[in-house]
């Protein structure tokens, strides 16, 4: 309860928060070591995701950004083995906080999961899910359509509301999520590969809902694509794979302005990476 | 051995080729092997009920559908009715799957939803699938000489109290339907927590993933996600454990009392097709056994049209749940 109204209250603008870094970075990530059992995945990434802005994680697969991003929301709680070292500030409040509930940064901290993972039970019910669990009281119908509309799903699915969300196509499961994970408007979106299902046209209107929400919400986005993360992230965060310690240990390279990344890196990895020359 | 219209596809030193006359043999024995024992058991069900059936068939004839609608049993003016055993044996099994039902899938929920370490929760579940291998005579015994004297003096409080209710409306003497219930109750958990639990087991990572990446609470995820996705599995389960109620004899004939009543009292002695079979059988005269036998026949149709039903039911709402329409 105390972690409810702590969030809560600081999530006005002008919060009571407790000593909060730069006014404007909504969730200040500041991991020294990531552990999955013993296996070291992730090591020093100072990764602040700026309020209203989208972040961009890059970089090579298994280099972590999945891990750092899912670490955001205390997702990865449910693995056992998972140790997280460092901290991860949201409001000024220490999500690992002792008495901090993972379900509430949850409701706060929305996610879209790389595999698209829609329950099995009707379109609208999917949608309306997280509106029910947040006891919303308003027109469910209205909000439901509303975000089947952001997620462009809206026309091919209007008709058909009360069939299975497991009945769609693997695209049309990826927006229903992304429609299920913006219903509840969540203060910050994280979006783990949003597009990899998405045929061009989906993932432009995707693209265009992620810009339209940061003007109210702030997102984290992990992305394989090297112009989603020109066109969509303000800001861009590299990661690499640092396998001189014996395992692969992913870690933050580099983070700066987007086109500061693509067009002048200031590291030589990072130039490589973003030529297409390792992957 | 099947043609390969690709053939010209081939070229020298090529991986790709088509299967052999081999694979295809193996094929199609397994699909014949597969066949040939799905027939066999039709057969046989259906050679089990002409046997039954004509065996039953003479007594049949004599009482017609009176037998299931009258409740005299007078094997010496030969007058045979089995209502009060048929409604014994539905309310038995009914009551026994909604507490066993209910306690296993609670007991599914809880060892498959990370409430215990998964050994320990392994060994819990080794310990309940034990309780299936207890043999039905034990059980009996155990009901007569724990469970009664137990819950008599509950029962009788009952009834002192509430007995303008129902279900209390007769007081417990020994053997009766509430400690049959209990008994019976706790033979089905194992079968209705085991399959219960593979069915929540079966539910994707992924799902359970975005439960609680929605923000739900471990109960909200449970009751809200995982169960409603694992309903058909879990249906299925109650479907075995209301079958097996339906046919369980030993334990009941020791524990039911009984007695040709129709009540709806929990505490008024009944009994069930199974029991009246074990019970009456060895000492049948051959009009006795006529009747029996039609007797048989009617537990075997009920256990039938439960499991029919039960999987009808299960398709259409699996179609309605996966979507396939
Ligand atoms: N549940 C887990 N248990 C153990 N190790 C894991 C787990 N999830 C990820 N890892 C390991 O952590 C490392 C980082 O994985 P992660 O999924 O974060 O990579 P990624 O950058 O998202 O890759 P991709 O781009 O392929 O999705 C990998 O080496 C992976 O094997
Ligand atoms: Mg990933």
């Amino acid at each position: 309860m105390t972690a409810t109204q702590t969030i809560g209250s600081a999530a006005s603008p002008k919060g009571a928060a407790a000593p909060s870094p730069a006014a404007d970075v909504a969730i200040d990530c500041r991991v020294e070591k990531i552990f999955y059992g013993n296996f070291l995945a992730v090591r020093d990434s100072h990764v602040p995701v700026q309020k209203g802005k989208i972040t961009g994680f890059i970089g090579p697969s298994g280099c972590g950004k999945s891990t750092v991003l899912r670490s955001l929301n205390r997702m990865n709680d449910m693995i056992t083995g998972f140790k997280l070292e460092g901290h991860v500030h949201f409001m000024g409040q220490d999500l690992y906080a002792s008495y901090v509930d993972p379900v509430v940064v949850r409701r706060y901290i929305g996610m879209v999961f790389q595999q698209p993972n829609p329950f099995s039970m009707s379109i609208y019910d999917n949608v309306a899910f997280g509106l029910r669990l947040n006891r919303f009281k308003g027109n469910l119908d209205d909000k439901v359509e509303h975000a089947l509309r952001r997620a462009a799903l809206w026309d091919e699915v209007k008709d058909k509301l009360k069939a299975s969300g497991l009945s769609l196509s693997g695209g049309q499961q990826q927006r229903l999520c992304i429609a299920r994970a913006v219903a509840t408007e969540p203060t910050v979106l994280l979006m783990d590969e949003p597009c990899s299902a998405l045929d061009p046209i989906a993932t432009r209107r995707v693209e265009q809902l992620m810009l339209e929400l940061k003007d109210d919400y702030t997102i984290a986005l992990v992305t394989h694509n090297m112009q989603q993360a020109t066109r969509v992230a303000d800001i861009t965060a590299f990661f690499g794979v640092d396998i001189s310690q014996g395992g692969r240990t992913g870690y933050l390279v580099e983070m700066g302005e987007t086109k500061q990344i693509f067009e002048e890196p200031r590291e030589q990895l990072t130039k490589q990476y973003i030529r297409g020359e390792f992957s | 051995m099947a043609s390969n219209p690709f053939s010209a596809a081939a070229v020298a030193g090529a991986i790709t080729q088509p299967p052999t006359g081999r694979d295809y043999l193996v094929d199609r024995s397994f699909r014949s092997l597969a066949l040939v024992g799905a027939v066999l058991i039709i057969a046989l069900m259906a050679y089990i009920l002409y046997e039954i059936g004509g065996q039953a068939w003479p007594a049949i004839s004599k009482y017609h559908i009176d037998f299931l609608t009258t409740s005299a049993w007078n094997v010496q003016d030969g007058v045979f009715g089995i209502l009060p055993v048929i409604w014994g044996t539905l309310y038995s099994s009914l009551l026994a799957l909604l507490i066993g039902g209910f306690f296993g899938l609670t007991v599914a929920i809880f060892l498959s939803q990370d409430f215990l370490p998964p050994r320990l929760a392994f060994v819990f579940r080794t310990i309940i699938e034990m309780l299936a291998a207890i043999p039905s005579v034990v059980f009996g015994l155990w009901g007569i000489f724990v469970v009664i004297p137990a819950i008599r003096p509950v029962a009788n409080w009952l009834h002192e109290s509430f007995g303008w209710i129902p279900f209390f409306s007769t007081s417990l003497s020994g053997p009766g339907l509430a400690p049959a219930t209990i008994v019976l109750a706790i033979m089905i958990l194992p079968t209705v927590a085991a399959i219960s639990q593979d069915a929540l087991n079966l539910v994707p990572y992924r799902t359970k993933e975005a439960a609680y990446g929605m923000g739900a609470t471990r109960w909200e995820a449970i009751l809200k996600v995982m169960v409603p996705t694992a309903a058909g599995g879990i249906f299925s389960a109650m479907v075995l454990g209301f079958g097996r109620a339906l046919g369980e004899t030993m334990a009941l004939a020791m524990l039911i009392g009984n007695s040709n009543t129709i009540s709806l009292s929990l505490f008024s002695p009944a009994k069930t097709l199974a029991s009246l079979l074990a019970s009456n059988f060895p000492e049948a005269g051959p009009i006795e056994v006529e009747a029996l036998m039609y007797a048989a026949l009617v537990l075997l149709l009920i256990t039938l049209i439960v499991n029919i039903a039960g999987i009808g039911i299960l398709q259409v709402t699996q179609r309605r749940i996966s979507g396939k329409s």
